[in-house]
């Protein structure tokens, strides 16, 4: 065994952050640790993990390691690996569009709509299209709320309705145009096969036939939803993951109060 | 059965009998109707098939002739078998006669009933005898190469593409999956008609045609011989198809289908009298098919707290087992549902779970329970998931329950790899393995948490059900008593397809099935 192991004087720390080269973090600075796993369509054996190896490589990863593997089914194997990235990023040229609000809580948002709009606002939310995953639009809306945010429905300011999952597009507006919305949230789940971006992106033609595009508030929210993707695709904000009622209340607020100087 | 938790059996008698004059009060409506579904089912059960240039199944041509001409109240079985009388031909050639404009049903003269039960006789007599011939296949695996020990591992495979599905399947077999599921393309429940032939597009799933179902049952039964043990199918039998899919299921050797009008009305706002109706006729044939059914409960406590509606979900199953039974399906065939889904972040958490498992066990001796896991509170944190599944796991095996649907670490992240689902059935079966007999070994204490937990939530669900009793259940749904859901009697979809039966109407496949073994 190498005495080398015992000794700690020749070992060199890089310890510099240099926010133009970052890389990810396992114990060291700059170590470039990853962690990841994959399975690859052939059998195990030493030539597979040669061939993980390998792929590990060309992704740019060096001391590549195959720290487990496992043939799932024939053909098929599994493995667990590691490695040290040589690539970095620079992280201070990185620029990220986003939800530009502050957000309030329940409390402050009733408040802020008292003081400023004095009138409830009507807020219409579904999952729409074929998404059946309620989830999302559950964890805005629903009185309880999620993970300790409070919901839509329990803020006093706010007149939610929620038409659960699978609404067509077209029914959707409708009960928005009955309900005189204020606001339409939109929350799709399934992505597959890009689903959602179809389903989100004739929601925005319709209400631009009906010339309600302007008249309305439009958000979107999900999983895989970002703000970057919600404004490309025609919506006034994207809530993705670890939002909640609050960041979309906030929004809503704030927008229709900037909407109400304008005109 | 000596209870663990002390549970009163007089209060569970007495909830079994409120939850039995519910279900008795919605089989009173549910008699004299009959629906589009249910029409389609028995032109597939005259053994009419195929689609028309169009792609339009044929069960949907005749049974939209009939609607359209005012007349489907009197049942196809009256006016396919007239025909059949009048022309010479089968059930299979008047399809495709109706669909070229060369037969018009309603104009053929009609003749004596009895002419036509006797022409009927001998197809109907084919399709019970199609059906009994695959339940015995089906015992006849079991007998031989057996099955896995229960909890039996049930994972879902979603690609979209049957043949990929076909892939994963064989998969998560040789891993140690007992059941495997195939998930169904999103919205595939609001379509009024099963779609044809294998398919190889869907979204978040995978069509549910007859074709798929064969192929996948020809590819489980292979690897059941490899691996000596029976690996069971499962589909879904909800929806706007709901018998249909459940014949669909008998003719090609299903063994699970989740069969539940209550998830359907709740949470895919599908209308309660259709879907009511629809359902009686699905458990019938499940029940005779041999076919275990799986409730959705669960659910409710995705859009319900799962501490605070735990009584719904046990009130629930007292309903769907009273309404199975009247559908003559066994209780050894009703996977009742119940989930996983309390906050990981409430303390005894895991104590409250375990009293609502052995709660439900006791309460359902026979039945093979379903378990769900836990969705909610997934968060993608895969590795924090692996150990919220773990936990799972652990009542599964501890409880005793029929069926444990594997949670994935990466649930809400993407439908499963085929590595994650090595994954899940690698961490059951630890689980299974490492404290197999641990329910024979503790019990629960006089006066304890998990105790006091069981008997609140058995006091709940008698109140509520005591509510019900006094309202009905139609009324109650339109209150939202389950999942928080409101659904009123005329809404949702598929009301049109309903109609009441004429007096011309027939359906003797209820008596030839109905808790048939």
């Amino acid at each position: 065994m190498s005495c080398g192991l015992y000794s700690m004087s020749d070992k060199e720390f890089d310890k510099t952050l240099d926010l133009t080269k970052v890389k990810p973090y396992g114990d060291t600075m700059n170590d470039g640790k990853v962690q990841l796993s994959f399975t690859l369509p052939v059998p195990a054996s030493a030539e597979a993990t040669e061939a993980a190896k390998q792929l590990l490589k060309s992704m740019g990863f060096e001391n590549p390691l195959v720290v487990y593997f496992r043939e799932l089914t024939p053909g098929y194997t599994f493995f667990n690996c590691y490695g040290s990235t040589v690539h970095t990023v620079d992280f201070t040229s990185i620029y990220v569009p986003k939800v530009e609000s502050t957000v309030m809580d329940m409390d402050q948002t009733d408040n802020f709509i008292r003081e400023n709009i004095g009138r409830k606002l009507v807020v219409v939310g579904a999952s729409t299209g074929t998404d059946a995953h309620t989830v999302g639009i559950d964890a805005i809306m629903n009185m309880k709320g999620y993970a300790g945010h409070f919901g839509l429905e329990r803020y006093d300011m706010f007149e939610a309705y929620n038409l659960g999952s699978q609404v067509p597009n077209e029914d959707f507006l409708a009960k928005a145009i009955e309900l005189n919305a204020d606001a339409l949230l939109v929350s799709q789940t399934v992505t597959q096969k890009d689903v959602h971006i179809k389903n989100m992106t004739e929601l925005v033609e319709l209400m631009e036939a009906e010339g309600l595009r302007d008249k309305m508030i439009l958000v979107c929210g999900g999983p895989r939803i970002s703000h970057e993707l919600a404004k490309e695709l025609g919506y006034d904000a994207g809530f993705g993951m670890n939002s909640y009622a609050d960041d979309v209340a906030s929004f809503i607020v704030h927008e229709f109060v900037k909407r109400m100087s304008v005109k | 059965m000596q209870s663990k938790l002390g549970l009163d059996f007089k209060k569970v008698d007495y909830a079994r009998s409120l939850a039995k004059n519910i279900a008795d009060d919605v089989q009173a409506f549910v008699e004299s109707y009959t629906t589009v579904a249910v029409e389609r089912t028995l032109c597939r059960l005259l053994g009419i098939d195929g689609v028309d240039e169009n792609q339009v199944p044929l069960p949907n041509v005749v049974v939209d002739e009939l609607k359209g001409k005012g007349v489907l109240n009197q049942g196809v079985l009256f006016y396919i078998g007239n025909a059949m009388v009048q022309t010479g031909l089968s059930p299979q050639q008047i399809a495709e006669g109706v669909s070229s404009g060369t037969i018009d049903l309603v104009r053929i003269e009609v003749v004596d009933k009895k002419k036509i039960d006797e022409i009927l006789r001998p197809v109907i007599n084919g399709s019970i005898d199609r059906i009994r011939a695959r339940r015995e296949r089906r015992n006849h695996y079991l007998n031989t190469i057996g099955e896995g020990p229960k909890p039996y591992i049930y994972v879902i495979v979603a690609t979209g593409n049957i043949y990929e599905d076909v892939v994963q399947a064989e998969a998560a077999a040789r891993q140690g999956a007992d059941i495997i599921a195939v998930i169904r393309t999103t919205g595939q429940s609001l379509l009024d008609y099963v779609p044809y032939g294998a398919t190889t597009e869907g979204f978040g799933g995978t069509y549910a045609t007859q074709e798929n179902f064969r192929i996948m049952r020809e590819a489980l039964d292979k690897v059941g011989e490899e691996l000596g043990r029976y690996i069971r199918l499962c589909n879904y039998c909800s929806g706007l198809c709901m018998p249909e899919i459940a014949i669909m299921g008998a003719f090609e050797g299903l063994d699970v289908m989740l069969n539940d009008a209550l998830y359907g009305i709740l949470f895919r706002d599908i209308n309660m009298q259709r879907t009511f109706v629809d359902q009686f006729f699905s458990r019938v044939i499940n029940g005779f098919a041999g076919v275990i059914i799986n409730t959705g409960e669960d659910n409710y406590l995705t859009t319900s707290d799962a501490v605070e509606a735990a009584h719904t979900v046990l009130v629930s199953d007292l309903i769907n087992e009273q309404l199975a039974l009247l559908a003559g399906l066994p209780e050894e065939q009703m996977g009742l549902g119940h989930a996983f889904e309390m906050d990981p972040e409430l303390e005894n958490g895991f104590l409250y779970e375990l009293a609502q498992a052995q709660m439900t066990r006791e309460i359902f001796p026979k039945a093979p329970l379903k378990y769900m896991p836990p969705t909610k509170f997934m968060t993608g944190n895969i590795f924090k998931g692996h150990i919220q599944d773990a936990l799972f796991n652990m009542i599964g095996i501890w409880t005793n329950q029929g069926i444990q649907l594997l949670g994935m670490p990466t649930e809400a992240v993407h439908t499963p790899f085929m590595s994650d689902r090595y994954l899940a059935i690698e961490n059951a079966k630890y689980i299974f393995g490492n404290m197999k007999d641990i329910g024979d070994e503790v019990q629960f204490k006089e006066g304890g948490i998990i105790r006091n937990r069981a008997a609140k939530v058995l006091d709940d669900a008698v109140e509520l059900l005591e509510k019900i009793v006094a309202e009905g259940l139609f009324n109650a749904l339109e209150k939202g008593i389950f999942g928080d859901v409101k659904r009123p009697k005329n809404g949702g979809k598929g009301l049109d397809g309903v109609c009441q039966k004429g007096e011309n109407y027939m359906n003797p496949f209820v008596t030839l099935m109905k808790g048939v073994k």
